[in-house]
């Protein structure tokens, strides 16, 4: 037995030393909007006796809050939550700070790149003037050539800099990246005009040098960018999940890491909690919900002797538990391995623009070299064969390869985010696009995850109320949810795996099982709740799990893209077939473990196929990492949104139809970006190789491909799919 | 023609002095939060508005 609203977890896992040494938390919040929303958690959380200071971030939505002397997290939560927010600790990873650092050096770069750009073309316009035979005598060319080169090696060297580390990595272990022939580009380019300028000729490359840095970097930066909003994301989902555990030891407990729990420790497990680690209970008695492990939807009760999976929801009472395993070896582990498995063959997937790369680099460099060879045959002296292959090298630059890609993929990324799926990398974009077969899981995917009252009247509905509001268990929140906000029961007392028992008006009521309620001999049924008052005739009040609302047009609409749809569940037989049956989908298989639906995901790509994977629970989670592509609700559990490529929030399942539609419209633009990019450099190439390269037509081949690419990519954001 | 040598020097400083100001504004996260200091400069209320590093400790307010 336990009162209800004393659940708040024990928050002090997640206090954090500041740069001052003081404690700190990092929250994140969910329904600040507006300048409003900032005003009145700042203040509130700022008066807080043990508050030092409070800062809300409303583009990131986490408010940090700095302590002074002894802290009290949980105090800060509930006020958050009681200003109408929603609160969940956040920790700061350290693989999030390297990459906000990572963020701030490209960006820099690109100002620097940006700042040399501009100032080297303002060296070369006189010197493009000269070109066409204008009054502008040698000495002066060659002065603002020196000017040029001052100002645009060392930004050039400076913003490169990202590019040359990358491809000194990958030359060090033997091979080579598309950073490398960028990197030969810049540097030889640079060498290449401090000599023409020495030798004061005119074919100098200052300003191409620094803008191929610049324009490289754009796409550099635009990659990043979306990767920041996948970690973000992945941020996000650290949430409730608690690295901790309440140690029982001597009579006293203690909060520790999950990795300090050896097994035979006693644990306790508070109503609302999730088992921390594989164990038997040996004290309390309560119900679990299994369904993000397994997929189940009736929550299952557990008396002492029981043994309970580590991921397990405590829907009732107080358990303690001997722990059995460790958390390495627990069922979660196991199926965090699974997951690890998944992402490793993921990361051997080749992006569109590395595939175009393998391409590039060798036939440009072939084509340098034999301009250089048959420049030397031809007759044309060392001085100009080299600079031929230098320009054939410098024009047909990777800008618009560089940029084909990125570019499409934030503007897509963009227009799906605005529709409320979130894309975690291009590269998710790319496999979405190549998808022929889609793995619903049922519970929370197909369906709405939670179970919702089945037509009762709303007298019923309005006196249950009051004693449904002070439970936690998800039928009774189901009640509550449909009653609407009202008064709470008095001495409510809950009955752990039975039921709530309370004061309404006076008069004694139970809202549980069956038996508990006065119903003897009825049958004992997970989906439904009996209420009455004392004495009085008792209701029966029936609940299942609805379909979403559009589950049956959005597969539909996936039957008409040419699409084979499936289920696989962790669920038995009969919700599932009912399931698949309401959602128009033929094939479906029940009762499967998660490392069935992993197995099955196998053999689907064994086929050739390439499946994505639509699921929420912890058991989809292996099959969420091994399939081509995946997608989960923003209602799943943190490791499942992790495995996934793509998270949707709201109701509607037809998201997963429009993000399709929109990977593969982003494709083609990718393919035609690509496609552009090649026709560009046969020209571009050619052209260089018969010697009508110069400066300024340099400068605008290269800058207009980029442009036309970019502006290619911008249609994304707007054009039906 | 000398006037050259003086022109360019200085526009490209002009020039520098822009990128140190942006320099300036990436290590004082400036860019951390652009929806948040948007809402802010219409806030009459004496929210901080410094960011949260060098935050001085809130005073309290009267109604709490």
């Amino acid at each position: 037995m336990a009162a209800i609203d004393l659940h708040r977890p024990d928050l002090s896992a997640f206090l954090r030393r500041d740069d001052k040494g003081g404690p700190s938390l990092a929250l994140l919040v969910k329904g600040a909007r507006c300048g409003g929303c900032i005003a009145k958690i700042e203040r509130s959380i700022g008066a807080l006796s043990d508050v030092a200071s409070a800062r809300m971030n409303l583009t990131s939505g986490k408010l940090t809050v700095a302590f002074k002397g002894e802290a009290d997290p949980t105090r800060v939560l509930s006020t958050v939550e009681a200003l109408g927010y929603t609160a969940t600790p956040y920790d700061v990873g350290a693989a999030a700070a390297a990459h906000q650092r990572e963020g701030r050096r490209l960006s820099l770069a690109l100002g620097v790149a940006g700042f040399g750009v501009m100032n080297a073309m303002m060296f070369s316009v006189p010197v493009w003037a000269g070109l066409s035979g204008q009054e502008l005598g040698p000495a002066t060319r060659n002065l603002m050539l020196w000017f040029s080169a001052i100002v645009a090696t060392p930004c050039a060297l400076f913003a490169g800099m990202p590019f040359f580390e990358s491809a000194w990595r990958s030359l060090r272990v033997g091979k080579a990246n598309m950073d490398v022939p960028i990197s030969i580009g810049v540097i030889l380019t640079l060498a290449i005009s401090f000599v023409e300028t020495a030798l004061k000729g005119r074919d100098a490359y200052f300003d191409a040098a620094v803008s191929l840095v610049f324009l490289l970097l754009i796409g550099r930066w635009l990659d990043h960018q979306l990767r920041a909003r996948a970690r973000s994301a992945a941020e996000d989902l650290l949430a409730m999940q608690a690295p901790a555990a309440t140690l029982l030891q001597g009579g006293a407990e203690r909060r520790v890491p999950l990795d300090q729990v050896a097994v035979g420790d006693r644990l306790i497990v508070r109503p609302g909690e999730r088992i921390p680690v594989d164990g038997v209970v040996r004290a309390g008695a309560s119900e679990l919900d299994n369904s993000l492990l397994t997929g189940e939807t009736a929550p299952v009760a557990i008396a002492p002797g029981a043994a309970c999976r580590a991921g397990a929801l405590n829907l009732g009472g107080v358990l303690e538990l001997e722990a059995v395993a460790v958390s390495e070896d627990s069922a979660v582990a196991a199926i965090a391995r699974l997951v690890e498995a998944g992402a490793q063959s993921k990361s051997r997937y080749v992006r569109l623009a590395d595939k175009a790369a393998s391409l590039y680099v060798p036939v440009v460099h072939a084509a340098s070299a034999l301009t250089f060879a048959f420049g030397v045959l031809a007759g044309l002296g060392p001085r100009e064969a080299i600079l031929r292959a230098v320009a054939v090298l410098i024009i047909t630059c990777p800008c618009a390869l560089g940029l084909a890609v990125p570019a499409v993929q934030i503007a897509a990324s963009a227009r799906l985010f605005r529709r409320g799926v979130l894309v975690k990398s291009g590269a998710a974009l790319e496999r979405l696009a190549e998808v022929d077969h889609v793995v619903f899981d049922k519970t929370g995917v197909l369906t709405e995850g939670r179970p919702r009252l089945l037509g009762a009247p709303a007298a019923v509905v309005a006196a249950a109320a009051p004693l449904a509001r002070a439970s936690a268990h998800p039928l009774a929140r189901a009640l509550a949810a449909e009653a609407g906000p009202g008064p709470l029961a008095d001495a409510v007392v809950e009955h752990a795996g039975q039921g709530v028992e309370g004061v309404i008006d006076g008069r004694r009521a139970r809202l549980g099982r069956a038996a508990f309620v006065g119903v003897p001999g009825a049958d004992v049924s997970e989906t439904e709740l009996w209420f009455g008052f004392d004495g009085e005739a008792k209701i029966r009040l029936r609940f299942s799990d609805a379909l979403r609302s559009d589950a049956s047009e959005a597969v539909a609409a996936l039957k008409a893209r040419g699409l084979s749809v499936e289920v696989l569940s962790g669920d038995v037989r009969g919700p599932v077939e009912r399931a698949a049956a309401g959602a128009g989908i033929e094939a479906w298989r029940a009762g499967l473990s998660p490392a069935d639906k992993a197995a099955a995901i196998d053999a689907l790509r064994a086929q050739g196929r390439h499946p994505l994977m639509v699921g929420d629970g912890l058991n989809d989670a292996p099959a969420l990492a091994k399939a081509h592509a995946a997608m989960a609700p923003g209602t799943a559990l943190d490791a499942s949104q992790n495995a996934a490529d793509l998270v949707f929030s709201g109701e509607r399942l037809q998201s997963v139809v429009e993000a399709i539609d929109i990977a593969r419209a982003a494709r083609r633009r990718a393919l035609e970006n690509l496609g552009f990019s090649a026709v560009y450099n046969v020209v571009a190439g050619g052209a260089a190789m018969a010697g009508l390269c110069n400066p300024l037509v340099a400068a605008i081949a290269m800058s207009g491909s980029s442009l036309i690419v970019t502006l290619n990519a911008l249609r994304m954001r707007r054009s039906a799919a | 023609m000398s006037i050259v040598l003086f022109l360019a020097p200085f526009s490209v400083a002009l020039g520098a002095l822009g990128l140190a100001a942006f320099w300036w504004t990436l290590n004082n996260a400036q860019y951390e939060d652009p929806r948040g200091d948007a809402e802010r400069i219409l806030s009459d209320d004496p929210v901080s508005d410094r960011p949260f590093e060098d935050a001085p400790a809130q005073p309290q307010s009267p109604e709490a």
